[in-house]
């Protein structure tokens, strides 16, 4: 398993080394800056963090409720401290000025896309296919450092739970996840394998283990 | 944040099955964990988990004069305090209005039921008798916190014992104990609530449920005597609901007891 | 005749140290610190959206402590609520805290650091600091570094570590002087208070006495980081 590293902690000296996420150089010291584990490429050190909040990225999907509608625009929660920001422009048809809330009402969740991040919050954009209004499911929420794991390398992960589950699953980069199946079983069971993957999420060889989890659930 | 609308829409939709997420049945309690004597200036204490619920309960006692209608009887004050560290949804500042709830709701369990012997605990009519003090505190909140306060309070007083006082120079000695035990009655009474989710009602919700739950009626009772009641939250009731869960209440209480006697040992 | 501490332990003694990490589930971060009966819990929630909006400070995070007992710890009930002690307990352990939160990580942005003392034998602020610590790593805030904090006294003529309730009122002599210090792993002084009496050099020993201890906390901190999964499976 990985090495824990703590803030504060010493995890190279020498010039050759490099400064990662989680890290920073201090004199000749690659010191942890972060609690997580950590991944030594080539002489770059960096810490993948068990915890924390979300980064958001341009580029990024996530998933969000629906806060405040204004004149212009909806306001989302997307788990982050800044605001979230779809304007009507973002949206795939015309909508109307006084129909906004027949587009997304307060309290409804929604799958959108980070369109830019500035001093002012993070715009969200509706307008791709896939993007919108969540009608029906079920929606859990994991720490978003847990979600490189639960899609996997290029979406296995994920790839696998949709076949096993027969689910259409969104992962929103900010840990929330969507859940749609044919019948409450079948999401459950969805929601009960993510959980496994994301308490084991630090173990090597995870593919393997929620393979083995699967056929044991299966029996 | 609280549960999105479309999850709690899959609650109410599985309840119509007669079903919840985490499997359990529309009366089943989650898994109780009860530990006494976990202060060691609590005069009585209980850490009880349900579930992910975690709270902790002490017991304080010290002297005062008692009220003037009821000059030959201890006191009780029942306090709570949903502590911010058990979830993002408390803020700090002065006591909301859940946690009053909270407290009188419990208080009233207490009292009605007269599980404590107040009698007992004075010292010198009209002019000394003890106080008892129940502070509740919510370590973690995941629904239902108000029943696993009020097994906590039982589980407190059931172990707590008097404090050593002083006669003559009229002083409680805390630190040091009495061989005595504050005196309750044997039979239990727990606080139980039932929550109505569609059409349907449940005991011991989760978070997620209690976010689904339209409206509540806790009854404090003992084997099939009700002490108290309250309905609280916003939707309105029909009559047979109600009576469902009056019918439900004696059940529930026997199950409850069971587990909590099992917790204890 | 020679100097006696009451429960017997040696000068540079601590009481027996407990620290674990993920107590408190719903929290970002939390953790659990002991110094013999001393227990602290501390929980953390953030960074987040700062709320009233005029107390949101643009230039850096702001991170707040807030400093509770539990009625029932101590042995004459405490009336729950803040008390005018919480709050300066608060305002220094924030300070404490500060120098190794990178809080220019979060401008705009607060961090919630609750703490409580479930049972309080003294030293309670300083067993709450490093619950703090330990709740605030877990949490993934970028920090500089762990700090750990102990009690130096000085009871009449002898100066000890980690004091206890019965310490803290030691009468013989010149009484009990209490200095609760806190240091970062590499000695730097983040916090320190001191009620008593002592000479200037007595105390320059008093903070040669914490980095020690200091340093045998940090081992106890860093453990409970370190072995965090294992406790999780």
């Amino acid at each position: 398993m990985r090495k824990i590293t703590i803030p504060g902690e010493v995890l190279a000296s020498g010039e050759d080394y490099l400064p990662g996420d989680g890290t920073e150089k201090r004199g000749n010291d690659i010191v942890a800056v972060r609690y997580g584990l950590l991944e030594e490429t080539n002489k770059l050190f960096k810490v993948i963090p068990l915890s924390g909040v979300y980064s958001p990225r341009r580029g990024n999907v996530v998933i969000g409720k629906v806060e405040n509608i204004t004149f212009n625009g909806w306001v989302l929660d997307i788990g982050t401290p800044q605001t979230a920001f779809i304007p009507i422009s973002e949206t795939p048809r015309y909508v109307d000025k006084n129909g906004l809330d027949e587009v997304l009402d307060i309290g409804d969740m929604a799958i959108a896309k980070i369109m830019d991040i500035s001093k002012r919050g993070i715009d969200l954009t509706i307008k791709i296919r896939g993007l919108g209004r969540i009608d029906a499911g079920i929606i859990m929420r994991v720490n978003s450092n847990k979600v490189p794991r639960v899609i996997g390398k290029e979406g296995s992960m994920i790839s696998m739970i949709k076949d096993e589950t027969k689910c259409d699953i969104t992962v929103g980069q900010n840990g929330f996840i969507w859940i749609q199946g044919d019948n409450v079983e079948d999401e459950l069971f969805a929601k009960k394998a993510i959980m496994f993957i994301v308490e084991n999420s630090f173990v090597e060889g995870l593919t393997e283990e929620v393979k083995k989890w699967f056929d044991g659930e299966k029996k | 944040m609280e549960t999105p609308k479309v999850t709690t829409e899959r609650i109410r939709e599985y309840l119509k099955q007669g079903k919840r997420f985490d499997g359990r049945k529309l009366d089943e309690f989650r898994n109780l964990t009860i530990e006494t004597e976990v202060s060691d200036k609590a005069e009585g204490s209980a850490r009880v988990k349900l579930g992910d619920t975690e709270v902790l309960v002490g017991v304080k006692m010290d002297l005062a004069a008692p009220y003037p209608d009821s000059p030959d009887k201890g006191n009780l004050m029942v306090t709570a305090e949903l502590l911010p560290m058990s979830s993002s949804r408390f803020e700090s500042g002065p006591p909301s209005i859940e946690s009053i709830e909270l407290a009188r709701i419990l208080d009233r369990m207490v009292r009605e039921s007269k599980f404590i012997e107040l009698e007992k605990l004075c010292i010198k009519e009209g002019e000394k008798v003890w106080n008892i003090f129940i502070d509740i505190y919510s370590m973690n909140a995941d629904g239902n916190l108000l029943d696993a306060a009020g097994i906590g309070v039982i589980a407190a007083l059931k172990t707590a014992r008097i404090p050593k006082y002083d006669e003559k120079e009229e002083k409680v000695v805390y630190g040091e104990w009495t061989k005595d035990k504050i005196p309750v009655k044997k039979d239990t009474p727990l606080s139980i609530t039932f929550h109505k989710i569609g059409e349907q009602i449940i005991v011991d919700p989760t978070q997620e449920e209690e976010d689904a739950s339209e409206t509540r009626v806790t009854i404090g009772s003992c084997n099939g005597v009700i002490s108290s009641m309250q309905k609280g939250d916003h939707f309105a009731l029909s009559v047979e609901e109600m009576d469902g869960i009056i019918d439900l209440s004696e059940k529930a209480w026997k199950t409850l007891h069971a587990k909590l006697e099992k917790a204890l040992k | 005749m020679t100097f006696k501490r009451p429960d017997g332990r040696k000068n540079d003694e601590m009481r027996e140290i407990k620290a674990k990490v993920g107590v408190i589930k719903n929290a970002d971060g939390s953790a659990m610190f002991s110094f013999g009966d001393t227990v602290a819990i501390a929980a953390v929630y953030g960074p987040k959206k700062m709320h009233p909006q005029h107390l949101v400070n643009l230039e850096k995070g702001t991170l707040r402590y807030n400093y509770n007992m539990l009625s029932f710890s101590v042995s004459e009930r405490i009336r729950p609520g803040p008390s005018r002690r919480s709050q300066e307990i608060s305002k220094i352990s924030q300070w404490a805290l500060e120098p190794v939160v990178m809080v220019d990580k979060f401008q705009g942005e607060v961090i919630d650091v609750h703490v409580n003392i479930i049972q309080a034998n003294a030293s309670t602020r300083c067993a709450g600091i490093n619950a703090a610590a330990l709740a605030l790593a877990h949490a993934g805030v970028p920090m500089k570094d762990i700090v750990s904090s102990v009690s130096i006294g000085k009871l009449d003529k002898q100066l000890v570590v980690d004091l206890s309730k019965a310490e803290e009122d030691w009468e013989e002599g010149e009484g009990a002087t209490d200095i609760p210090i806190t240091m970062t792993s590499d000695g730097k002084i983040t916090h320190m208070q001191l009620d008593g009496q002592i000479k200037g050099k007595q105390l320059k020993e008093t903070i040669k006495m914490a980095r020690k201890a200091c340093k045998e906390i940090y081992e106890i901190q860093k453990k409970a980081l370190k072995n965090s999964l294992e406790e999780e499976k």
